[in-house]
């Protein structure tokens, strides 16, 4: 009888739906509340576990605000310098075909100062999944702009909004990286929703299962929100997020099995 | 048995990786050392011993490849030039933050600047004062023959894993051009996976069931935290400094005055030696091979029996500065070099000792 469970009941192994994953650690996240890198490293976390490979994965944690990714990832990880990851994993993965190895960089990271290295490793075709979350703004060092804010976006380095003559265009890095021949899956995608969560979830599944293929890289670009930075609440910034966002970096694949999706 | 062969200081460089074992070569091409990469390249590695061998887009992109593969308890490397070697000192310096071994190689070129290809010694204060950001130093090997240039890649990576510290082979385009003998060790295997993780059990391999995982890192946000691996990296530089410093006496025994001078500069002194002597003059050379840890002690020993030092290099000055630490004002300390790529002669070497030590001569 339903009136009658303890708490001892209810925690039995039968009764359980959802846990953490081992391969996340009980450290506290220093994330801001409302962030998606959170969820982005619990989907990441799961995939480890799932497919059984938390023995033979190597992240590479990048400069901003995830540069304490391995404060969470119960594996071995290195901390890159600025934009370098995906140099640090080239090295990795062709030492050690046999290890699953990603790198996961913002957007200042891999979308600025590590163009080349985004660039050159995704046309040599590295054997590596790319997680690259782009939320429009340097978080960690207090929101200034990024290679990604949008035009009109305010920025502590953009005060009046992103002023296309006189800053530049905001850089479409996914795009670019799914012309080069050496990606093998591009796709963009958020983790605002339950079901965003989920479909993002089954690519990065895709991007870490291809490692395995040798036939390329597989970037899956996160856009995400940065409610401190863009100064609202966390509700306001995933509203603002779909709204600004999504119709500058629409979500969808944008290359699968080494093809450019049509649109 | 042991292979003679006539190579490059380059090539030596390259054969020695292979032969030594090592795990993985990244590198940019560029004057006067792009021989290495290109030996490698031609030499097929990865066939005779699986050595990964990988042409990077940037020597920032190679260092960190290097940092990498470190990181993963792999004997990695990369060889470059003194502009190239600038690029690294970013990675370099996070290399060394994090404790890890690699061997670096300079086939230094003269500068500032993109200079010129030519062989220089300008880059001495950039390799052993540090050279990046930080409180770090690089374990230093000058090689003066290409058979150094042979022996110092695995002389280098022994000091690096022991230390968990960043080797430097600081050569010049001099040495790295030239052709002379070689002696070639048999082949040493790579090591496997299993001996890495029993010899470094920080490397990052893969986290084993039920054990903790590694991380490499250079960061701790925490002061006194930080401090306290300062503290360590800098107790792990008094060992060196008290057990690994290398160099060579010549002819110091009833030496008057004493050329100190490395690499290509030693090998002209040398010369010059044979022309004073001829001369009636007593004249004696201290060689380092290691510039850092420097040969301090033994530079303030000699200093004792000598009228006065003259310290040869191909820069404006920069070594000479370490000699006068250690010899302080007791004796004449002076300089005499070449800058911009141009290699003195012996009896200028000869004359600046004369002019400058003994007087108008």
């Amino acid at each position: 009888m339903a009136d009658h469970l303890t708490t001892q009941d209810i925690r039995k192994p039968e009764n359980l739906v959802y846990k953490k994953t081992p391969v996340l650690t009980d450290n506290v996240l220093h994330y801001c509340p409302g962030c998606g890198h959170g969820t982005a490293h619990r989907i990441i976390a799961e995939i480890i576990e799932e497919m059984g490979i938390q023995d033979k994965t190597i992240g590479i944690a990048p400069v901003g605000c995830s540069v304490l990714a391995y404060n969470y990832f119960d594996i071995d990880m290195h901390q890159a310098a600025h934009g370098r990851a995906p140099a640090l994993a080239t090295a990795v993965k062709r030492l050690m075909p046999e290890k699953f190895v990603f790198t996961y960089q913002g957007d200042g990271d891999l979308a600025a100062i590590g163009t080349a290295e985004t660039i050159h490793a995704c046309n040599r075709g590295e054997n590596i999944t790319i997680v690259f979350v782009n939320n429009g703004i340097y978080g960690m060092t207090g929101g200034q702009m990024a290679p990604t804010t949008l035009e009109g976006m305010r920025s502590s380095t953009s005060p009046f909004g992103r002023d296309i003559e006189l800053m530049g265009n905001p850089l479409k890095m996914t795009e670019l990286v799914s012309h080069l021949a050496g990606t093998y899956f591009v796709t963009r995608q958020a983790v605002h929703t339950p079901a965003a969560v989920r479909r993002t979830k089954k690519a990065l599944r895709k991007a870490f299962e291809n490692q395995t293929l040798g036939k390329g890289l597989s970037f899956v670009e996160i856009v995400s929100n940065c409610n401190s930075g863009w100064k609202m609440t966390p509700l306001d910034a995933n509203k603002w997020m779909e709204e600004n966002m999504f119709p500058f970096y629409p979500l969808g694949d944008i290359k699968v099995d080494g093809q450019l999706v049509q649109k | 048995m042991k292979d003679l062969r006539l190579m490059k200081g380059n090539e030596a460089i390259a054969e020695a990786s292979i032969r030594y074992g090592v795990d993985g070569y990244f590198g940019y091409p560029i004057t006067p050392q792009s021989e290495v990469m290109e030996y490698l390249m031609a030499e097929k590695p990865w066939e005779r011993t699986g050595m990964v061998v990988l042409q990077a887009e940037s020597e920032v992109a190679s260092i960190n490849m290097v940092y990498g593969g470190a990181a993963c308890g792999k004997a990695v490397m990369t060889t470059s030039s003194s502009p190239g070697i600038s690029l690294m000192q970013e990675g370099i310096s996070y290399i060394a933050g994090a404790e890890l071994p690699c061997l670096l190689v300079n086939v230094v070129r003269g500068g500032p600047g993109l200079g010129t290809i030519q062989p220089s010694q300008a880059d001495y204060f950039q390799s052993v004062k540090g050279g990046g950001h930080g409180d770090y130093k690089l374990i230093t090997l000058a090689p003066s023959s290409v058979q150094e240039m042979y022996d110092f890649v695995a002389l280098g990576f022994d000091l690096a894993f022991k230390y968990r510290n960043p080797a430097l082979i600081l050569s010049d385009g001099a040495i790295g051009q030239m052709m002379e003998k070689v002696w070639l060790d048999e082949q040493r295997p790579r090591k496997t996976e299993d001996e890495i993780r029993a010899l470094r059990p920080w490397a990052t391999l893969g986290k084993p069931d039920g054990k903790p995982r590694n991380i490499i890192t250079s960061l701790e946000l925490e002061s006194a935290k930080q401090e306290q691996v300062n503290l360590r990296i800098q107790a792990k530089y008094r060992e060196l400094e008290e057990n690994e410093v290398r160099y060579e006496l010549i002819q110091c025994d009833d030496a008057e005055y004493l050329f100190v001078a490395y690499g290509t500069s030693a090998r002209i002194c040398q010369k010059a030696i044979e022309l004073g002597r001829q001369k009636g003059l007593k004249i004696g050379l201290l060689r380092p091979i290691t510039l850092y840890p420097y040969p301090s002690k033994a530079i303030a020993e000699l200093s004792g029996h000598m009228k006065g030092i003259l310290s040869v290099e191909m820069s404006a000055g920069q070594m000479i500065e370490d000699i006068r630490l250690a010899v302080g004002c007791s004796i004449p300390v002076h300089h005499f070099g070449r800058l911009g790529g141009i290699i003195p002669t012996p009896s200028e070497v000869l004359h600046a000792l004369e002019t400058k030590l003994i007087g108008g001569k």
